[in-house]
Parts: structure tokens; C-alpha cells; sequence
């Protein structure tokens, strides 16, 4: 049954996985056992999404079903999750600019490739991510901007911190519509990334997962 | 004896939109000299979109976002507010790079008028975004889920009691306003029009009768900078402008998230709701392509673009419908000029299907020599000079680019340079280089 719950979610079938969780949740069965298969289902939808076998569009509804699920599962849980991690990263679209959908879906796919992910949000100050970045310790910062606009604000963000000496202390990604190596350049970050599942490439790669 | 309308087919009546275009009316040209540049400059448009002459060389178009303002040394925020900056700065910009067309100073759009509504769908300069930046919409799903059947059985009360509400909070009493499609007998028609009488309602009418003042008065001034910028030899690029209807219900309506998981929960609704804006949609850029005299409608695609659908999602639910919205312009001699936003790879050999020398395709990213080769018999296609040389890059780097362009998408005709994207805050040498190389390195000899 756990295969089945994972294929199915895998494909996208939102019906039949729903089915499967509530029969498995009234079986009397781990709670965190079925949110671990749901989690493995859209590291495999990632996957498909990375071999272009899969669009946005799945990765978004994979999202939605996973929420779905999660929601069906909650309730049933005895303790918060403790999920081993594979490393933290702060995430958020910078100052100025409000675009999060593809932020989010960086961040939802860090989450179910097992990193813990401190999402700020969007037109996030320089400030914020320095603070963030001394307060979880984490070492990988990514940098989301859908603007042009976005290229100063992540400049200054990677140059706030130098200023803080926290710059040899992280590595930087930068994503976004109008992002590229030219850009990375220039504002100073250690790597750029066209679509999610290269961001999680990029975390993998520096912590040694990859 | 002229032939009517109706009786032209959509060659002779998109001849008959560029004539009027080439000679505009009420027009009072700067000089003779002015007069004759201006009618180069649209002839070569013109020729680079029909495939039937080669133009006597490569188009160059600059549409940008904010620049103008930031040229001249202004914030967003001032030119939303101060219509006669917004007016100046426009002009400067465009006097000094002199492409060979202007875009209309619709950027800024009314401050005042947003102001009044308590508008929602987007944050703007001094309300939720900076001075210095540009607007920027906040995704929300305006229509819900399970809102689809109210929108179908009439979408026009549909968007005025429950959409208006949503995006303007201003008039969030128009909730409460009756269906006027059901005034029948005299009995009966006084309790219909009870609610116009509430307090609160009659309140929110009134903010938008002022706010129709102050878009009466912005409009003076975009109308006045519309029929002074040919008069200074510059035809304008942009008649008017319609959507996708796919991108119509995605971006402002369902919201992108939304839209993406009606696709597997209610394809047939979502298809049923394309159905039923097209025609609006196609209407709207015929009368603006009608009241402007000129035949360009602007289309910016946005979720079709590579990776934001699959091909099989592309064909059912994008493409189909943004073909109806072309082909009915197209009927109509109208020429649209699509400007498709993202990625475009894998959509190629789709859009290949219309039409020869009706369309213009302004790409932003995409393998420029196969957009060529698979559109080049079909359509004009344009573009592509990338946002980030223009705003990191140098002016050599810009040249070799367009170099590139020109070389590979100007044979025989049928490309206009333009920038890939809206842009804000680019070099000016950069834009000046462009511009000012292809004039020099894109003549036809």
C-alpha cells in the first residue's frame, strides 16, 4: 500500500491518493509513516519535473495534494515531525520585489528534498537575511527577483554580507525570469539557477548530499 | 466606387488599416522632413511584418516599463502622479533614441484613480512598493474555485458584484447590486433598484464618478501625447492590446496557482470560461485597432511560455484558444503584435499555424535562429535582445548581440530589434547601441 500511495501521488492522482491515506489513517497506521511516502511521491514528481517529463503546472497540483494529505494527517499526529535534514537554507524574494510563486515552488522543493527551509518571504530587506542567516546558522542563502529591478536589491543583499563578515560563511544562489550568468556576476553570488529542481541541485552539491 | 467593409477580404482591409496608419489624420507634423520620417519609418514596419517587400532595413523598437522615468531622473511614483512629467519624460526618451516608433506613455497609468478606488489586484509606488519601483501584481485568486457557473451564466454582473469588490475596495457595497438583465414589467422594477438608494452604495458611486474624472483627465494627457509623438515622426507600435484568454483567467482572475490545478480538477469548466471571453476579447482589440486608426494590437503572453505547461497542455488549453483571439483579429485586418513573455522553445512549431504576414512575434527568450527558420515564411518575428546585457552588459556587448540578431533573423526581411522584456532601470548607452547600431549594420542593400 505504501508503494501504491506513492505511485499514485507520483501520477498525480489526487482521488485515488486521498483514498488511499484515509483508508491507511482508519487502518490505524504511523501518520508520519504515510506523510514520509507522500514526501518521497513528489521527490519523485521533481525528478520527472528535472528529466522535463513534468511541468510546472504538476509540480504546483503535486503541491496541492501533498497539502491535502497533509491536512488529512495532522490531526492524527502525535508530535511535530522529526524528520532528518539535510541542511538549512534561507529563501526569499528580494527588497522591492513581491513575486513569490517562483520562490515558492524553490522553496517546496528544497522542503520535500529534505532541507530545512527558512522561507522570508518576499521584498525581503538586506537586513532581514543577514539576521536570519546569524540566527539558524544556515550556509546556503537563496536570492529570488522576477524584477530587473531585483538585480540591485540582490547585490546589496550579497554585499550586506560582506559588510557583516558573514560572506565566506554561505554559499549564494540567485533565481529568477530575467537571471542569468551575467547577472550572478554582477551581483556577486556564488551561482544561478534556471528552474527549482537546479536550486536543489545546487543545495545538494554544497552540503555534500549531491 | 470604394468597396465596403464587409465585403473585403482581410488582406485589403489590413492594406486599408496601414494605409491609414501611413497617413495618419489630424496629424500636424513638425516639418516636411518630420513627415517623410515618419512614413519611412512606418512603411518599414510595415514591410517587415507583411513578408511581401523588404524593408529598406531592420526595424528598431524600444518598449519600455519605467526607463523613461528613471532617464529623466524621476521615480515611478512621480510619473503616476504628475501627468505632464510622465508626458515630458516620455518624449525625452523617446526623442533622444529615436527608434522607430513609440509605445504611448501608458506605464505610469492614473496614481490619483487607483488611489480613489482602493485598488487591490497591485501594489504600486507609496502603496506597498517603494518610490523607486515599479508596480507589481499581488497573485490572489479574484475568482474563486468554485466561482466558474456564477462567471459562466453572466460573467459582465459577475465581474461587477463580485470581481470589482475583490480588486477595488472602494466599491465593495457593489456586492449588493441587483441584476439588471431581469428588468421585465413595471411590476416588480422598484424592488430591483432598491439597492442604489443605500447609503453605502451610493457612496461608492460617487468615489467612482470622481474617479472617472481623474481618468478622464489622465487621458487628455495620454491622448495628447498620442497625436503628438507621429507629428514628431514617431507611428505608434501600439493601437491597442487583448490577451490570451488562457492568461486572462490565469493572471489577474484565477490566479496562477489556481488556474494550474483547474487544469486537472475542472478542465472543462476552465475551457467553458475561455469560451466565453473570446469574443470579448477579440472585440476589444478591433474597436481600440478601430478608435486609434492603427492597426498594431499589442499581446503580451504570459502562461504559455516554456516549462509553465507542457506541450500537451499548450495544445488544449492555450493555444486553441489564443488562435481564435488571432484569427479573429487577423479577420478583421487587424495585426497582432504578440509579445511572447518567457521562454518560447517548445512552442515554435505550434504557432506556426496561421496565417503568412499577419502577425509579429517580439520574443523574449528563445533560440532565435530556429525561431527563424520555423516562423520566417509565416511571421515577422522580433526581439530578443536580452534584459541583462541592457542592464549589466556594455555597449559592445549589446552590439554583438544585435549583430548576431540581425545576421541570423534579418535575412530578407522579416525581424524588427527590440528589447526581450519590459525594461526599468538599463544603461542608456546600452539602448543608444542598439538602436543606433542597428540603423547603421541593419540597412538592406
Amino acid at each position: 500500500m505504501a508503494e501504491d500511495l506513492v505511485s499514485v501521488l507520483a501520477d498525480l492522482k489526487e482521488n485515488e491518493a486521498f483514498k488511499i491515506v484515509e483508508d491507511r489513517l482508519s487502518a490505524g497506521e504511523e501518520p508520519l509513516k504515510i506523510l514520509d511516502d507522500a514526501r518521497r511521491a513528489v521527490e519523485i514528481v521533481g525528478k520527472r519535473f528535472a528529466d522535463s517529463e513534468y511541468f510546472i503546472p504538476d509540480l504546483v497540483y503535486s503541491g496541492e495534494i501533498l497539502k491535502g494529505i497533509t491536512d488529512m494527517v495532522k490531526p492524527k499526529l502525535a508530535k511535530a515531525a522529526e524528520v532528518k535534514r539535510l541542511g538549512k537554507v534561507v529563501m526569499g524574494t528580494v527588497a522591492g520585489d513581491i513575486h513569490d510563486i517562483g520562490k515558492d515552488i524553490v522553496v517546496f522543493m528544497l522542503d520535500v528534498n529534505g532541507f530545512e527551509v527558512y522561507d522570508l518571504g518576499v521584498d525581503v530587506p538586506a537586513q532581514k537575511f543577514i539576521e536570519k542567516i546569524k540566527e539558524s546558522g544556515a550556509p546556503i542563502v537563496g536570492l529570488s527577483g522576477f524584477l530587473t529591478l531585483a538585480y540591485d536589491s540582490m547585490k546589496q543583499t550579497i554585499e550586506a554580507m560582506k559588510d557583516s563578515g558573514l560572506r565566506d560563511k554561505v554559499k549564494v544562489m540567485i533565481g529568477g525570469g530575467q537571471i542569468t550568468k551575467e547577472v550572478m556576476k554582477y551581483t556577486g553570488a556564488d551561482a544561478y539557477g534556471k528552474d527549482a529542481m537546479v536550486g536543489v541541485s545546487l543545495a545538494k552539491k554544497w552540503t555534500g548530499a549531491g | 466606387m470604394e468597396k465596403k467593409w464587409e465585403e473585403m477580404s482581410s488582406d485589403e482591409k489590413q492594406e486599408a488599416r496601414f494605409q491609414k496608419w501611413l497617413s495618419p489624420e489630424g496629424v500636424e507634423f513638425f516639418s516636411p522632413e518630420v513627415k517623410q520620417l515618419y512614413k519611412e519609418r512606418a512603411t518599414r514596419i510595415k514591410d517587415a511584418i507583411q513578408l511581401k517587400k523588404l524593408p529598406d532595413r531592420v526595424p528598431v523598437l524600444l518598449i519600455p516599463s519605467f526607463f523613461p522615468a528613471f532617464y529623466s531622473g524621476l521615480t515611478p511614483l512621480e510619473v503616476m502622479y504628475d501627468y505632464e512629467k510622465a508626458n515630458n519624460a516620455w518624449k525625452k526618451f523617446y526623442m533622444d533614441f529615436q527608434p522607430d516608433g513609440h509605445f504611448g506613455c501608458v506605464a505610469p497609468g492614473p496614481g490619483r484613480f487607483f488611489d480613489i478606488l482602493d485598488y487591490k489586484l497591485y501594489k504600486y509606488p507609496g502603496h506597498g512598493v517603494v518610490p523607486e519601483h515599479t508596480y507589481q501584481c499581488n497573485e490572489g485568486e479574484y475568482m474563486k474555485a468554485d466561482e466558474y457557473d456564477a462567471f459562466l451564466q453572466d460573467p459582465t454582473h459577475f465581474f461587477i458584484t463580485t470581481v470589482l469588490p475583490r480588486i477595488f475596495g472602494t466599491l465593495e457595497p457593489f456586492k449588493q447590486l441587483p441584476n439588471l438583465t431581469t428588468i421585465n414589467e413595471m411590476y416588480g422594477t422598484g424592488i430591483t433598484f432598491f439597492p442604489y438608494g443605500l447609503p453605502d452604495v451610493q457612496a461608492a458611486f460617487k468615489a467612482l464618478l470622481e474617479a472617472g474624472s481623474e481618468a478622464l483627465k489622465w487621458i487628455g494627457y495620454f491622448g495628447a501625447f498620442e497625436k503628438e509623438m507621429p507629428g514628431l515622426g514617431f507611428p505608434s507600435g501600439q493601437g491597442g492590446y487583448t490577451k490570451a484568454p488562457y492568461d486572462i483567467l490565469g493572471d489577474t482572475l484565477r490566479g496562477t496557482r489556481g488556474i494550474m490545478t483547474d487544469i486537472y480538477r475542472q478542465p472543462d469548466k476552465l475551457i467553458k470560461a475561455m469560451d466565453k471571453m473570446t469574443p470579448f476579447w477579440i472585440q476589444k482589440g478591433v474597436a481600440e485597432a478601430n478608435m486609434n486608426a492603427n492597426p498594431l494590437i499589442f499581446l503580451p503572453l504570459h502562461k504559455g511560455a516554456d516549462g509553465f505547461l507542457s506541450d500537451e497542455q499548450y495544445k488544449t488549453f492555450y493555444w486553441p484558444y489564443l488562435k481564435k483571439i488571432l484569427l479573429g483579429l487577423i479577420d478583421e485586418g487587424v495585426v497582432p503584435f504578440v509579445w511572447a513573455e518567457g521562454g518560447s522553445n517548445k512552442r515554435l512549431e505550434v504557432i506556426r499555424d496561421l496565417p503568412k504576414g499577419k502577425t509579429a512575434w517580439l520574443f523574449d527568450e528563445v533560440d532565435m535562429i530556429r525561431a527563424k527558420e520555423i516562423l520566417g515564411d509565416v511571421a515577422c518575428v522580433a526581439g530578443n535582445m536580452p534584459m541583462d546585457l541592457l542592464t549589466v552588459g556594455t555597449p559592445e556587448q549589446v552590439k554583438d548581440y544585435a549583430k548576431k540578431l540581425i545576421d541570423n533573423c534579418g535575412k530578407g526581411g522579416g525581424y524588427i530589434m527590440a528589447n526581450c522584456a519590459f525594461f526599468d532601470n538599463v544603461k542608456p548607452e546600452n539602448v543608444r547601441a542598439m538602436v543606433d547600431f542597428t540603423k547603421e549594420y541593419g540597412i538592406y542593400k
